[in-house]
């Protein structure tokens, strides 16, 4: 069946694929969010345990899909990731370093002769936290602000920045994006933590948290938006392959595709929905709205940026080295051999869940926490 | 043009990926073998239902999520640094080189940063099946991954199943069971595993050998000691087994890595394995120094090991760079030339399409489609380049497999004595037990240092040299991160080394 599929078929299918493991990259932020405000939310050490025991039991998840978005850009748009990561050499460095510093700070923060300090692992995590959500989303501000590459007849790339990718940083746009990435992460993980845990005073800070960070979120998501109707963007002539600017580019892509619109509208009801409700009732339901409001806004960016001839890693440069899904993709071939690989999906998504609900049946309470051998 | 500027790039990111990578294998196979040890142990509790061997597994797990952490903060940077640092290879090889790449996220990452945070926090919240089945997924998971990184790695050694799109300028998958299936991969996954079974289990005897020489919780490390040290043995054969058809398959596929790794320069019928031998540093290609200072050899072996058969001629490095007619082997001046013609026809035919010239880019092609098994060599400058550095590809041959022939000693004896009952007294054999997964991490070091500095100066062999595969990017910057890296892993592994003593210390019965 799969090997039937035409080329741009599975370009648009993996393209596709591709941004539903970034959207559900962008729902388990919630783990970084948590980190951001681990030092502010919890009064004392058991709160701030119970805390950290919550999150220590998701963020290899997170982890994880971000390693597989990583992968399944390689495989599926190698162009790409040999434009960004050689290219964009710094942000993405930077991005790395404080994944590297995340992954051993829950083992090891409160082990006895760790050698740093618990106050170390803990400004690990919220570097973490804030620094790496922000140029994650800087970089994806990139996909629809363009990056200063150009690629040679050998599809070799040359950045024509200094700063290698973290002049990115310096473009309104990007940076309202990352903003509000920030503030979005810690609304999810105000939701998921009182969703999560068994402590009245907790639950309590947590729904007034995530209604706050809501708040901050908010201009900066409107800007986004704004920005997003009405900025120029670049278009692919589908008849000469010529790269330009279009006025409204991405405006008029939403009405190309109203799906999309809908997505977008429905997605951000339900981040709404699910915070208020957090906030003024004593529900703790909220993060299966926000979590899935997230996911669809953020599908609906990844997916605005890289359909209906859109380039989604445009050159400013050099606009006709732009990328493509159909330009940057990997053979017929490998597509399709990937697109059998990709049929596990589901499967793992459906253990994920299952073996999730499980672990989650009982909140986490401190009495818990005095009953484990095993804490972070 | 693709360039070949920049030696100083291309040689700060070999030695980063060279510092990352000998840091990822650092934690990695302790993580490949602990994890099956642990649900080895955990199945024997469910089996009995006696809890010392839950306190027991419980102990063993604590250490191996110490260790486990850390191999996933270097891991990361592994992944995105094929990107960062040798994005031309990227882009050259992405086509095949990325699909195994996604696949272990895909299959063999979820399972285990799933099935970590069930086995770990789970006791009281799942059954007691569910949670071995649980620790059995994570050893899985692990191998699994382990098996689509390794198909990647073999595929470098030996590129099959795919063929160059001259349009794209890029290499395009053609069959994706030939790469999975390839000869290397399968003696690639087969012995590093079982290599990695090795050193896991060499670390539980280590730390319970200290526990019987200090005299603290016997029961518990005899009893761990009994199974690691079976693990250990029964996956000694297998790399004996698998390591041997490594070696054959070298010896079709990459002649000059086997002849670098045994310091033959000139070929023989009948060639002898160097036993131990000390290596002449004067001695290059082109000159007439003896290659070693003083060998002993086991005569003929080599022959055997490499083509299975005494008196058969294994090829030297003089044989191979500078041809051997006799023997119908091409010279590697001749595949210059050969792949030479291969770049210049690639441009002749870029610019024939630029031009809409049909007739031209067809001939062009034609003349590719001749030489483009010899491509790589067209970027090399001298015949001499194609040799890698022989006396550390002879060093760490022969330092792992000594070190693979003497660490089985150790179980054999360790099991002998406990079945005489007999062992917390033999404590020149508890001493050697806590020196055992120090070598053993050696013999790991030393097998990846055969692997990826033998296949020098390629990234793929043959096909592309690793000062084409690198980034465009200032040596400044890479020294920048390798040193970033430098610093952080040894801090981060500072800090592992300790909390791990500090917890072996503590003993499982305080927790
Ligand atoms: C033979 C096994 C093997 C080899 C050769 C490598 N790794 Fe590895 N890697 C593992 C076996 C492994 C593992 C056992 O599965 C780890 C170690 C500890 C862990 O948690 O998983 C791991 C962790 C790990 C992670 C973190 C995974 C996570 O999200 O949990 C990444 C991204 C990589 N590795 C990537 C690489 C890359 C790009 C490599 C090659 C250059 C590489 N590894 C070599
Ligand atoms: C984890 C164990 C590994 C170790 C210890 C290791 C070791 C090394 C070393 C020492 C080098 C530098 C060689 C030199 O510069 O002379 C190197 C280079 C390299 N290795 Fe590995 N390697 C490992 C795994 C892998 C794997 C699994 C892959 C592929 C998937 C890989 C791909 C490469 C690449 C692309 C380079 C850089 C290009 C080159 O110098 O050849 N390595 N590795
Ligand atoms: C009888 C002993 C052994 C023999 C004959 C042997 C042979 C080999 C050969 C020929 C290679 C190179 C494979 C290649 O370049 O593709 C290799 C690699 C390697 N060896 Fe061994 N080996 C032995 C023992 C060991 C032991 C005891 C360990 C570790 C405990 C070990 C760990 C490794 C590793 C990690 C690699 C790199 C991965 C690979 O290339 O497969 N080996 N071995």
């Amino acid at each position: 069946m799969i090997g039937k599929l035409d080329l741009a078929t599975l370009q648009n299918l993996w393209w596709l694929i591709c941004s539903v493991v970034g959207a559900l990259f962008v729902f388990l932020t919630f783990v970084q969010g948590g980190q951001s405000m681990l030092l502010a939310i919890g009064h004392d050490e058991d709160e701030k345990r119970l805390v950290v025991n919550s999150l220590g039991r998701k963020w290899e998840l997170t982890f994880t899909t971000l390693v597989l978005f990583g992968g399944a850009l390689f495989a599926a748009f190698p162009k790409f990731y040999a434009t960004s990561f050689g290219g964009a050499y710094w942000v993405w460095m930077f991005i790395l370093f404080t994944f590297i510093i995340q992954a051993v700070s829950y083992e090891y923060r409160s082990k006895e002769d760790n050698f740093l300090g618990t106050l170390t692992y803990d400004i690990f995590l919220l570097v973490n936290g804030v620094v790496g959500v922000l140029l994650i989303g800087v970089a994806v501000g990139t996909f629809f602000t363009g990056a200063n590459f150009s690629l040679n007849a050998y599809n070799l790339v040359t950045w024509h920045h200094p700063l290698r990718g973290l002049e990115a940083v310096f473009n309104p746009f990007n940076l309202a994006l990352g903003l509000f990435l920030v503030f979005l992460a810690r609304t999810l993980a105000a939701l998921y933590l009182k969703n999560n845990l068994a402590h009245e005073g907790l639950r309590l800070r947590l729904g007034r948290a995530g209604f706050r960070n809501l708040l901050y979120a908010l201009p900066f998501l409107l800007y986004v938006l704004g920005r997003l109707v009405f900025m120029d963007g670049y278009a692919v002539d589908p008849e000469s392959g010529a790269v330009g600017l279009e006025a409204g580019k991405y405006l008029h892509n939403l009405m190309v595709m109203p799906l999309l619109a809908v997505m977008l509208a429905c997605g951000l009801v339900l981040v709404i929905w699910g915070v208020v409700g957090n906030r003024f009732t004593s529900g703790d339901k909220g993060i299966w709205l926000a979590g899935p409001g997230t996911f669809l806004v953020a599908l609906t960016l990844f997916l605005l940026a890289g359909y209906n001839n859109t380039p989604f890693y445009p050159s400013t440069f050099d606009p006709a080295s732009s990328l493509t899904i159909h330009n940057a993709s990997s053979s017929h071939y490998t597509l399709t051999v990937m697109s059998y690989i990709a049929l596990a999906i589901p499967v793992v998504l459906a253990y994920v869940f299952c073996f999730w609900r499980k672990m989650d049946i009982g909140k986490l309470s401190t009495a818990d926490m005095a009953r484990e051998l095993d804490l972070y | 043009m693709i360039e070949q500027l920049g030696a100083a790039t291309v040689n700060w990111a070999r030695a980063q990926f060279a510092l990352t990578a000998m840091y990822h294998w650092i934690f990695v196979p302790l993580t490949l073998g602990l994890s099956f040890l642990l649900a080895f142990f955990e199945t024997i509790y469910v089996k009995t239902g006696d809890e010392s061997w839950k306190r027991l597994t419980r102990f063993w797990m604590r250490l191996f999520a110490i260790n486990f952490a850390i191999g996933i903060a270097t891991g990361i940077i592994l992944e995105f640094e094929f990107g960062t640092n040798w994005s031309n290879y990227s882009w050259m090889v992405g086509d095949i080189f990325g699909a195994p790449l996604a696949a272990e996220g895909i299959f063999a990452f979820f399972l285990e940063a799933t099935f970590f945070a069930v086995m770990f926090f789970g006791w009281d919240r799942v059954s007691k099946r569910m949670h071995l089945f649980s620790t059995w997924m994570v050893a899985v998971g692990s191998n699994l991954s382990a098996l689509w990184i390794l198909v990647a790695n073999a595929w470098m050694q030996h590129p099959v199943g795919m063929d160059f799109n001259a349009e794209m300028a890029r290499f395009e998958m053609r069959n994706f069971r030939e790469i999975l299936f390839s000869p290397v991969a399968i003696s690639k996954f087969t012995h590093t595993t079982s290599s990695a079974f090795m050193l896991g289990s060499f670390f539980v005897i280590a730390v319970s050998s200290w526990y019987l020489l200090k005299g603290r919780h016997l029961k518990m490390a005899k009893r761990s000691m009994i199974v690691a040290a079976v693990f250990a043995l029964l996956s000694s054969v297998m790399v004996g087994v698998t390591g041997d058809e490594a070696a054959y398959s070298i010896a079709r596929i990459q002649p000059m890595k086997l002849a670098a790794i045994e310091g033959l320069y000139q070929g023989e019928d009948n060639a002898g394995l160097v036993a131990v031998g000390l290596m002449n540093h004067a001695k290059k290609v082109d000159n007439d120094e003896a290659p070693f200072l003083a060998a002993a050899r086991i005569p003929g072996l080599l022959s055997l090991l490499a083509n299975r058969r005494f008196g058969s001629f294994v090829p030297g490095i003089n044989d191979l760079v500078y041809g051997n007619q006799q023997r119908h082997i091409v010279g590697i001046k001749e595949k210059m030339v050969r792949g030479r013609e291969a770049v210049w026809a690639l441009g002749m035919y870029k610019k024939a399409r630029r031009n809409d010239d049909a007739r031209g880019a067809s001939a062009a092609l034609t003349n590719f489609n001749l030489n483009k098994a010899y491509l790589g060599y067209g970027y090399l400058s001298r015949p001499e380049e194609a040799v890698p550095p022989v006396p550390l590809s002879f060093y760490s041959f022969h330092i792992m497999v000594v070190l693979g022939t003497v660490l089985p000693l150790v179980c054999i004896f360790i099991l002998y004595f406990s079945n005489k009952g007999s062992l917390e007294r033999q404590r020149w054999l508890l001493g050697a037990g806590v020196a055992s997964v120090f070598m053993g991490w050696v013999a790991q070091e030393a097998g990846w240092v055969v692997a990826e500095v033998g296949r020098q100066p390629w990234a793929i062999q043959g096909l592309l040299p690793v000062s084409v595969a690198r980034s465009n990017i200032g040596a400044g910057s890479v020294q920048t991160t390798f040193f970033m890296f430098l610093i952080l892993f040894t801090l981060l592994a500072w800090a592992e080394v300790r909390i791990m003593l500090n917890q072996i210390k503590k003993g499982p019965e305080d927790n």
